[in-house]
């Protein structure tokens, strides 16, 4: 059994932050389990509790500290985190990805970095996952559609990467391409985007050593459905900023248009910073609902400007109009 | 006695109906009751109530062009029925709106209606169910008379189409169109339906006085 140190996982900040009950319990049943089937049970830390045939492996990690990085507030769980999920190249329902996601072929997985760089590169998953030391972070993930989670992520700063390749000074921007296998993704036959699902970042916001470039979450791998291998995570932006699936990153000059943006224009911005005083038109963006808080009848939270990231990332847009820049 | 069997069985009909059209009101009452509505049992809730109320309405609008066409007569007794259920099914959509999604926030609710017509096109709809429910009390019936109420109950197609506009506007910009073009589509075809019906109506007239 893999026993868990300070340093290897997980580490609950505060006694706020003790371990909610039905995790704790669902760990005694995993111990149960265990010691009447006599079966050879990993249990890797907290989160691996939901552990299934999902084809996750668990990640030894180191807690990050990069400012901002550690969200104090209770985590979603894993069970909502992965069954709650937007990602349409498996279905338009939120339950469709975790049933339909599972067709992903994670391995063999390479990055392909190009553009406006010195050094392009055709990274294999292998060793992306070994390029720099994985840490968990915890941040706020807010969706454009007016929910949020909490989410204990494991990948390192997209900086990491970016360096390597070397970007050349007329690189301006970022554009991420993902996965389009019309063989194992359903969802493009719906012809609701443009696939391949594309995104964009400005260099300087790429280079922000939030933007995560995501590995796994929960203490393991990530699963199909939140866009294993790789992914992005930038926390004071919607959701759906966080390109799933990554197969070619791109620096380039010009502004890339990226694939809501083209779906609906006016609904979607290049910027798509979680912003209270923006509504969006069918979702007023002042407050929100945390998954998985008191069912029903749980108050709905109030929306943070670059949802509450401002401290860190609010110096990336001084002077722009946020209302026009959206 | 005949007279009282026959009664009856009506009487059996109709409650089993009734039954079957609270099925999926207690379907998500006992979902709600044990956590089975997902991660997000609010948004679920919300979206389930708006399905069935205009799955009610289409069932509602049913009734008629199936009655003419199948000759289910005994159909005819239970379209007012069907239109309440539709009226119940949107009230309790427009209610969890106002309590689970938005917390009973009446300030922010009403800014919700200013700001996302989309909202305030399912408000009016709901209206126009309202209308036609109130309306639909047997005495109030009498009191304005068969032609008055009828006139009257044709609101039900501008609700059919605020609740689909409602639904297109809601969905729009997540490009998600697959069921508002099933719902349109229905819509559509029990309107031809009518509109057919009428038409061939008026020619067999025009040939039987073509004939006298």
């Amino acid at each position: 059994m893999l026993i868990r140190t300070h340093n290897a996982g997980f580490d609950h900040g505060s006694s706020s932050d003790i371990t909610p009950q039905h995790l704790y319990m669902s760990r005694r049943e995993l111990l149960k389990l265990g010691a009447a089937g006599g079966s050879a049970l990993a249990v890797g830390g907290a989160w691996a509790q939901a552990a299934k045939s999902d084809g996750t492996q668990p990640m030894s990690t180191v807690r990050s500290t990069v400012p901002g990085a550690i969200s104090m507030e209770t985590p979603t769980s894993f069970q909502d985190a992965s069954t709650y999920n937007n990602y349409y190249e498996f279905g338009l329902d939120k339950s469709d990805p975790a049933r339909y996601a599972h067709t992903l072929q994670t391995r063999p997985w390479t990055v392909k970095v190009e553009g406006l760089v010195n050094k392009p590169k055709t990274f294999d998953i292998e060793e992306l996952l070994k390029l720099s030391a994985q840490e968990e972070r915890i941040y706020r993930l807010r969706c454009v559609e007016g929910w949020s989670m909490v989410i204990p992520w494991v990948g390192y700063s997209l900086s990491k990467l970016l360096a390597q390749v070397e970007p050349q000074g007329s690189a301006k921007y970022v554009e991420f391409v993902t996965l389009a296998d019309s063989k194992t993704m359903p969802g493009l036959r719906s012809g609701v985007l443009d696939w391949p699902y594309t995104e964009g970042l400005r260099m300087d916001e790429a280079m922000h050593p939030l933007s995560l470039l995501t590995f796994g979450m929960y203490g393991k791998t990530l699963t199909p459905q939140n866009g294993a291998p790789v992914r992005l995570v930038l926390p004071w932006k919607y959701g759906f900023k966080s390109a799933k699936s990554i197969v070619t990153i791109r620096v380039v000059e010009k502004q890339p248009g990226t694939a809501w943006n083209k779906a609906a224009r006016n609904e979607y911005g290049f910027y798509s910073n979680v912003n209270p005083d923006v509504p969006h038109p069918r979702w007023s963006q002042a407050t929100e609902r945390r998954i998985g808080e008191g069912g029903l009848f749980a108050k709905r939270h109030k929306t943070l400007l670059f949802n509450g990231y401002e401290a860190q990332v609010g110096q990336l847009y001084a002077g722009m109009d946020l209302r026009k820049d959206y | 006695m005949p007279n009282t069997s026959r009664f009856s069985a009506k009487s059996v009909q109709r409650l089993l109906l009734h039954l079957l059209c609270l099925v999926p009101a207690a379907w998500l009452f006992y979902l709600a009751a044990t956590n089975g509505l997902g991660a997000n049992p609010a948004e679920a809730l919300l979206r389930s109530l708006g399905d069935w109320a205009i799955r009610f309405i289409c069932i509602a609008l049913a009734v008629t062009p199936l009655r003419q066409w199948l000759r289910w007569n005994w159909l005819a007794a239970y379209r007012r029925m069907f239109g309440l259920y539709a009226f119940f099914y949107a009230s309790l959509h427009w209610l969890a709106y106002v309590v689970f999604d938005m917390g009973l926030d009446w300030p922010s609710i009403v800014d919700d209606l200013i700001k996302r017509p989309f909202i305030l096109v399912g408000t009016l709809a709901w209206l126009i169910l309202l209308t036609l429910a109130i309306t639909s009390i047997p005495k109030l019936i009498r009191r304005m008379g068969g032609k008055r109420w009828q006139m009257l109950h044709r609101a039900v197609y501008g609700a059919a189409a605020l609740a689909v506009l409602h639904f297109w506007w809601m969905r729009s910009g997540k490009n998600n169109f697959a069921e508002v073009w099933l719902y349109g589509l229905i819509l559509a075809a029990l309107l031809a339906a009518r509109w057919v019906f009428q038409k061939r109506k008026q020619m067999q007239a025009a040939a039987k006085a073509a004939r006298a």
